[in-house]
């Protein structure tokens, strides 16, 4: 792993530079500390940071261009003619990819000979058989090009590594000698040292607006290209979803419709649930309970938000389902036909938000003054009243702010409906038939074997922006309401 | 007040006592009693979720830490191991012996049970070719007493856990119903035993047709490194945005907007990062599919606003006065920071940290779409390194993988899986609990 030996040996230079840099400053001021402008640590961390950080980030630019220009370096080579119909160039630098690892794990087990590996006209059959003794997964016949193409992009791959690994050493090397030589009893350390500091905390904090930049332009593009091969009016206003993985004709009916109702109709289950459950168990803990029963029950109830969705969602196909099944099946109601249907996804996602709910409004209850209920006992009121008619309608927008945080939630959650709602995407009204959401279609379209070209594959990522807007929306309109009908009590 | 008492003059005004109540009061105690009641069935549904989903986890899950072995004292001489190579079905010969062995220990006992070479299959597997590599392992057991713990098929195991019933059990290969009764006849003899299942904890996963040997232990240690990559990104990071965001960040836009930003990535749906995973990690970078090191990437970005959020907390807590009094003997407002702040901070980080971490071990949606279920994790990672790009399974994306499966015998293994990842989450927040209440200061 040469990374990590470049790692390494980066951490070391850049230790070496810390002694030195220390040990200079402190020579150059004739071993006195107090002839220092600032203190020795600092002409070491000076040294060492300058060492680090260019090296550092030369390395992350380098690993993250180097793909993508060996990329389109060997895509560039294979012609034309080597793209099969029903194929793609995607497809085809998959199959280089895969093929370039494989001669390489090949010559590691020592199945290939190097030369062949390398040589541009070997044998194709040769090669193979060598791949396949290796146990290599080989898709299927390697053709010249596609064997031209590894090698060149295994040749490139290689050169790319060392000229990195030397670049990076030297530029280590560099920023140690150079700032090692700047080092002085009169260099400014301290603040050079902390500007750096400080920018390094800059950049940590910038990472969140580079991870939704990442989202936005990773969904932005791959939803461009999905709106290239199948029309957008088709995606939002149609009213089948029938994706087929068979071929890359035509065939697939993408309307989101049938998604969005299955979507909004679990929510909806999910809050009844979680809304009234989670609602008046924050009253009764904020305004009756004592301070013994309020100490038990609310962090057990906060359990429930601590439990991994996956358990939810095994608990919903496996524990809930069934019984439901048993109530409202065919030896009960006969209106159930399957376990996964909207009412267990709905049902166990609403026992998940409780906490939720009950949490975020119980804080905002408590947020009401004092005052306001003693005001409202003072004229006779009894406390049930006075919740209904003094402190509810106090917390209103926090509790609707509550209940749209929780509904964006249910909206984002997947293992519950991946688990226990069904696969099939349908337009209906019975709650106990299965039907399918957003979040479960983009797991089942990404996790299949369509090609990331296709548009049974691409429209995940258009299903994905829906989603991203549709839960971004609740959360600005959620904190919009709060804050413009806050009560200001003070 | 005064429009009040003009309204009704008459209604109640004659006639009313002041220690009988009336009917107004009456009805109104009742609304009270009402409302009372609600809370209280509010809470009591609640508790009752909670009580039946662990109940739920524990019924269907314990069983999986148990298997049922099947163990008999077996000994081979030289001599039989010489006339078992040489003939042409090896391991049926070994297979005979066994079988010769286990009638023995039967007849010992005077129980009658048909015993065969195909039902011996059915019950334990390919017995002989476990016996034979035993034996080419370990030559100088030879002549010696050994007893062999062999693992019973899933569908006998079934039968002891209430999953096959000799109701609703039809022959197959898999399983007849003459087989149940040699099973109780080597039950009644002590030579089917119940014993704890170390291969699931310890083990890898098995194929899709072998519920029973499929092990969460793999994807434990798939956890393990992703929540390396988690800790070693997230809490370095995190801690330098809180920093900045609390105590260097100018007043203006850019500050703003990433304010912002760390509050809506803490509310976007855990499948988002998932996608941005999959766009960013392995189309544009090419990084290996189903490798932790990937996991633990798409983890950090989805944990850094958690840890973020609790860091900003832990570090406002922190009172002024701190502060001032370290840039009044002199240091800088870094030196202040580093020094003085962040260690009386540190609790608290650590909390937030913990319980992030906790969170992003549970998290499955993202790893479903960076490839890390429809696969079978088959074994542990060579080495260190290999451990983050190796192909592996992470805890919860094996139990989804269990739980997506055909076969009834991995639902077991599903709840079994999720009894461990519940564990480990529980030891992670008693941690947390514990470093609060002992480091937390109030000022």
């Amino acid at each position: 792993m040469p990374i990590l030996w470049l790692f390494l040996i980066v951490a070391a230079i850049s230790a070496v530079g810390y002694v030195l840099g220390r040990s200079r400053a402190l020579q150059s001021a004739g071993g006195d500390i107090r002839g220092l402008h600032s203190l020795p640590n600092f002409y070491g961390a000076n040294v060492a940071l300058k060492t680090v950080v260019p090296a550092f980030g030369l390395l992350i630019l380098w690993l993250l261009v180097q793909p993508l220009y060996i990329n389109s370096q060997v895509s560039g080579m294979i012609p034309d003619t080597a793209i099969k119909d029903g194929s793609s160039r995607s497809l085809v630098m998959a199959e280089v990819r895969r093929t370039a690892a494989g001669l390489e794990a090949a010559v590691a087990q020592g199945q290939l000979p190097e030369q062949v590996a390398r040589n541009a006209n070997a044998d194709i059959a040769t090669v193979t058989q060598g791949l396949k003794d290796a146990g290599q997964v080989v898709t299927s016949e390697i053709t010249q090009p596609i064997l031209n193409a590894a090698q060149s992009y295994i040749g490139m791959n290689a050169t790319g590594h060392s000229v990195m690994s030397i670049a990076v050493i030297l530029l280590a090397l560099a920023g140690a000698a150079i700032s090692w030589w700047q080092t002085h009893a009169e260099y400014r350390a301290r603040n050079v040292v902390e500007q750096g500091v400080r920018l390094l905390l800059f950049a940590a904090a910038s990472i969140a607006i580079l991870t939704t930049v990442g989202i936005v332009l990773s969904l932005v593009f791959n939803t461009w290209e999905f709106f290239k091969l199948y029309p957008a009016t088709d995606f939002f206003f149609g009213t089948t979803w029938s994706p087929s993985f068979s071929g890359r004709g035509g065939s697939s009916q993408l309307g989101i419709i049938p998604l969005l109702w299955g979507t909004f109709y679990i929510s909806i289950v999910a809050l009844l649930v979680a809304v009234p459950i989670g609602l008046f168990a924050a009253i009764y803990l904020s305004e009756y309970a004592s301070p013994r029963v309020r100490a038990v029950a609310k962090p057990l109830l906060e359990i429930l938000a601590g439990i991994p969705t996956i358990v939810y969602g095994l608990f919903a196909l496996l524990t809930v389902g069934p019984l439901l099944l048993g109530v409202f099946g065919d030896s009960g109601l006969g209106w159930m036909k399957a376990g996964t249907a909207v009412m267990t996804a709905g049902l166990v996602m609403g026992i998940m938000l409780i906490p939720f709910v009950s949490s975020l409004s119980d804080d905002i209850i408590n947020a009401v003054p004092q005052a306001m209920r003693d005001g409202s006992y003072g004229l006779g009121a009894t406390q049930s009243e006075t919740i209904r008619q003094v402190v509810l309608p106090a917390a209103l927008p926090g509790i609707v702010g509550a209940i749209l945080l929780a509904a964006s939630r249910a909206i984002g959650e997947t293992m519950i409906v991946v688990l226990g709602a069904g696969a099939a995407a349908r337009l209906s009204l019975n709650p106990f038939e299965a039907m399918t959401t957003v979040t479960a279609k983009i797991v089942s379209q990404l996790t299949g074997d369509a090609d990331f070209a296709s548009p049974e594959a691409l429209v995940a990522f258009a299903l994905g922006m829906t989603l991203f807007i549709l839960t971004l929306g609740l959360n600005v309109f959620a904190l919009y309401i709060v804050r413009k009908y806050r009560e200001q009590y003070e | 007040m005064t429009d009040a008492s003009m309204q009704t003059p008459e209604t109640g005004r004659h006639s009313v006592s002041l220690t009988a109540s009336d009917e107004r009061t009456r009805k109104r105690a009742k609304a009270e009693k009402r409302f009372r009641m609600y809370g209280i069935i509010a809470i009591a549904t609640g508790l009752f979720f909670l009580l039946v989903l662990f109940a739920s986890i524990l019924k269907e899950g314990i069983p999986a830490f148990t298997r049922t072995v099947v163990s008999v004292d077996f000994t081979l001489t030289e001599q039989q191991r010489e006339a078992a190579e040489g003939e042409l079905f090896k391991t049926k010969a070994y297979a005979n012996l066994f079988i010769a062995a286990l009638k023995n220990e039967l007849d010992e006992r005077d129980l009658e049970a048909e015993v065969d070479n195909a039902a011996i299959e059915r019950l334990l597997g390919k017995v002989g070719g476990t016996i034979r590599e035993f034996y080419s392992q370990n030559p100088g057991k030879l002549g010696e007493p050994i007893e062999f713990d062999l693992a019973a098929s899933s569908r006998v195991d079934g039968y002891f856990k209430g999953r096959v019933s000799r109701d609703t059990l039809q022959d197959s290969r898999f399983l007849q119903l003459s087989d149940l009764d040699l099973v109780d006849a080597l039950t009644e003899a002590g030579i089917i035993k119940q014993a704890f299942n170390w291969p699931f904890i310890t083990g890898a996963d098995s194929g899709v047709d072998n519920p029973g040997g499929a092990g969460i232990g793999a994807s434990v240690v798939g956890s393990f490194f992703m929540m390396l990559v988690v800790l070693g990104l997230s809490l370095p990071i995190g801690v330098a945005a809180s920093i900045y965001l609390e105590e260097f960040a100018p007043q203006n836009k850019f500050t703003d907007l990433i304010e912002v930003n760390i509050s809506n990535l803490a509310a976007v749906p855990s499948i988002v990062f998932g996608i941005l995973g999959l766009a960013v990690f392995i189309q544009f970078m090419h990084l290996p599919q189903s490798a932790p090191l990937v996991g633990g990437l798409v983890l950090t970005l989805m944990t850094l606003p958690t840890i973020i959020i609790s860091t900003r907390a832990s570090l406002k807590a922190v009172p002024p006065s701190i502060r001032d009094a370290a840039l009044g003997v002199g240091a800088s407002k870094m030196q202040a920071v580093f020094h003085h702040v962040l260690p009386l901070a540190a609790p608290g980080i650590l909390t937030g940290t913990i319980i992030g971490l906790a969170q992003a071990l549970g998290e499955t949606a993202p790893l479903l779409l960076i490839g890390m279920v429809g696969f079978v994790a088959r074994g542990y990672p060579d080495g260190f390194i290999a451990g983050f790009t190796e192909p592996n399974s992470a805890m919860p994306a094996q139990i989804y993988t269990w739980a997506a499966r055909a076969d009834v015998g991995f639902y077991e293994k599903a709840w079994g899986g999720i009894i461990i990842l519940l564990m480990f989450l529980l030891t992670m927040n008693i941690i947390a609990i514990i470093l609060r209440r002992r480091f937390e200061r109030r000022w």
